[in-house]
């Protein structure tokens, strides 16, 4: 890591993306970290193997994947801030423990450094997980919430923000990375750790031993009495719609009066605003709505930027077949003509370059 | 019959009436617990970890805080709860299908680590919740609902002797495998449930003891026979007795 330190409690550094999210949550006061090795995400185990030991908080590698998540679920119901992370084929052995996690009601951040699928797939970046980490993953009715940084201040900023907003709400929340982020090395100003809310709610309900109150249990299963688990999903949804309500992130870059609008997030926004602003130096109108939540998905955002530019078009891009295409679809399906939201992605560790993209803008330009 | 002794009922369990069947061994085994909980005074520094099975709703009838885990994930669930509260007291309960099946790794490397838990393994040769279908302990021969003509080695493998196969790791401290057929089983296995409690407070490091233990129902059989199959069965595959002492 090389550091310029300015004096103050803020020091511009440099590092690769997998380890910012490591120092964050450090910073963000995670007292456990448990993983597994798996390509393209080791570089943070190994840093907080590391960091973990210099600070005298809880490392260990565990046996598996499963094994993992099934400690981050012990942790965060002892009270504990708790953190994992992995790839892919990792995160779909965790899907069992990140369902238990939300039907517990625990809060936990876990870092998704997507690869490409399915299967093994490869090593190289890919966005094939969106479905996967917007849509629960694991069995039963739940969401997680998901945050999709484009650098490594965002990395950085995010993972702290996703340390309070898990136990804010209760619930799990997920970086989703990529391989491109996570082997990025840029600089970013690293801080000490910002909260995002005043206060956060006491966990009373942690497993600490029962000492001079009623036991507490964490539980996921709701056999009786009547209706108990209908209860408990219903209690379930009335948060996830709250959340809606507050925490739809996105960003939007040059979208007025435009005619072609980029929809991307992480590290294929990056690589279209490239290209956009070739297109804008040229003096065309494209302009790029970026998602930053991934759920809850900016809707509201987007329809309106839609309503704003009458007969604009959206151009999705994505290093998938298109599955973040899905929410779109559905956010515009009663403001914008189907035919006038076009996609653009490959799966299987496809990377657009700014060129492909220019291209690509072109193209549908010049038809 | 002159000299049956009836105890008070010990403060750490519930009145809560329990679901278990008649004759079934887990409620003995709670009852042990909860003994040996109150003499040790540990209740309110106890965590306990409910496993997939029969005692998944052990939190009704014992006070103390419970977490519920996936099939089989206790010892992974454990062992993150124990490295937070290291001045806490964790139990893990798991039965056959739950630790010797699905949740192979993560007992082995819990003990493995030397996580200074206390596990109660509860081997009663099936899958009771489930309705009686062949667990790893299911001894030869045994007829299961998915074994419908009794277990064979080929195609189905030996029973898994969990003591023994935890003893070749060298952290684990505390080995024992007793029964609850028998008073004078169960009151030996009331001491290996206090010799394993009072390791972790003394911080010894990784304790087990595997119960034989009765499904009559999981079995189809009644409530004596299902004694008889443990005397006769059961005790010959799985001979009693410690496996590991290191003190």
């Amino acid at each position: 890591m090389a550091e310029n330190n300015t004096g103050s409690d803020t020091k511009r550094v440099l590092m690769k993306g997998n380890e910012a999210v490591g120092e964050a949550a450090i910073k963000a006061g995670c007292l456990c970290y448990f993983a597994y090795p798996i390509t393209p995400q080791t570089e943070t185990p190994e840093y907080l193997a590391r960091r973990m030991e210099e600070e005298n908080l809880i490392f260990l590698q565990a046996e598996s994947e499963i094994a993992a998540i099934n400690m981050v679920f012990g942790a965060s119901a002892a009270g504990a801030r708790v953190m994992t992370s992995s790839s892919s084929p990792g995160i779909s052995l965790k899907q069992e423990g990140i369902s238990y996690i939300a039907g517990g009601e625990l809060p936990c951040v876990i870092i998704n450094v997507v690869r490409g699928g399915p299967g093994l797939g490869n090593i190289e970046a890919s966005q094939a997980d969106y479905f996967q980490s917007t849509r629960g993953g694991g069995h039963g009715d739940y969401r997680c919430i998901v945050l999709a940084p484009n650098c490594l201040q965002e990395c950085y900023d995010m993972v702290m923000n996703a340390f309070d907003l898990a136990d804010y709400y209760r619930m799990p929340v997920i970086i989703q990375s990529d391989g491109i982020i996570g082997q990025l090395v840029e600089p970013f100003e690293m801080h000490p750790y910002e909260p995002m809310f005043e206060k956060l709610p006491p966990k009373d309900w942690a497993l600490t031993g029962c000492a001079g109150r009623k036991p507490n249990v964490v539980r996921t299963l709701f056999l009786n009495p009547p209706n108990g688990l209908e209860l408990h999903n219903k209690k379930l949804d009335e948060k996830y719609k709250k959340i809606y309500k507050e925490l739809r992130w996105a960003e939007s870059f040059n979208c007025d009066n435009a005619d072609l609008i980029i929809i991307a997030y992480g590290a294929t926004s990056r690589i279209a605003k490239s290209a956009i602003k070739r297109h804008n130096n040229n003096g065309k109108k494209i302009g790029l709505f970026r998602p930053k939540t991934l759920w809850p998905w900016p809707d509201i955002e987007l329809i309106e930027i839609a309503r704003k530019n009458k007969g604009v078009r959206f151009l999705v891009i994505e290093m998938s077949m298109g599955q973040m295409l899905e929410d779109v679809l559905l956010s515009l399906m009663d403001v914008v003509p189907k035919k006038d939201i076009l996609f653009y992605g490959m799966g299987g560790g496809w990377n657009p370059t700014p060129d492909l993209v220019y291209e690509k803008i072109s193209e549908i330009l010049n038809k | 019959m002159n000299n049956i002794i009836v105890k008070a009922q010990p403060k750490s369990i519930t009145t809560e009436s329990t679901k278990y069947c008649p004759g079934c061994g887990h409620g003995i085994i709670l009852r042990l617990i909860g003994e040996v909980v109150d003499e040790l005074g540990i209740r309110e520094k106890m965590i306990l970890t409910a496993p997939v099975g029969c005692a998944v709703v052990i939190y009704d009838y014992i006070f103390c805080d419970v977490v519920e885990c996936a099939h089989g994930r206790a010892p992974a669930v454990g062992t993150a709860i124990k490295r937070v509260h290291p001045d806490k007291f964790v139990l893990i309960y798991q039965g056959d299908g739950d630790l010797a099946a699905i949740g192979t790794a993560e007992i082995i490397h819990a003990a493995n680590r030397g996580e200074n838990m206390s596990v109660i393994f509860v081997n009663n040769a099936t899958y009771g919740m489930t309705g009686g279908q062949m667990a790893p302990t299911t001894l030869i021969g045994q007829k299961t609902t998915t074994s419908p003509s009794g277990r064979t080695i080929k195609g189905m493998g030996k029973p898994i002797r969990v003591c023994e196969l935890l003893a070749t790791l060298e952290e684990t401290k505390y080995l024992e495998r007793t029964s609850i057929h028998s008073v004078r089983n169960i009151n030996k296995t009331k001491a290996a449930i206090r010799k394993i409690f009072q390791n972790q407070l003394n911080g010894i490091g990784f304790s087990l003891v595997e119960i034989l233990s009765m499904c009559p129902v999981g079995w189809r059989v009644s409530p004596t026979e299902a004694v008889q199959f443990i005397e006769e069965q059961m005790l010959s595959y799985f001979p009693l007795g410690v496996y590991k002492d290191t003190e």
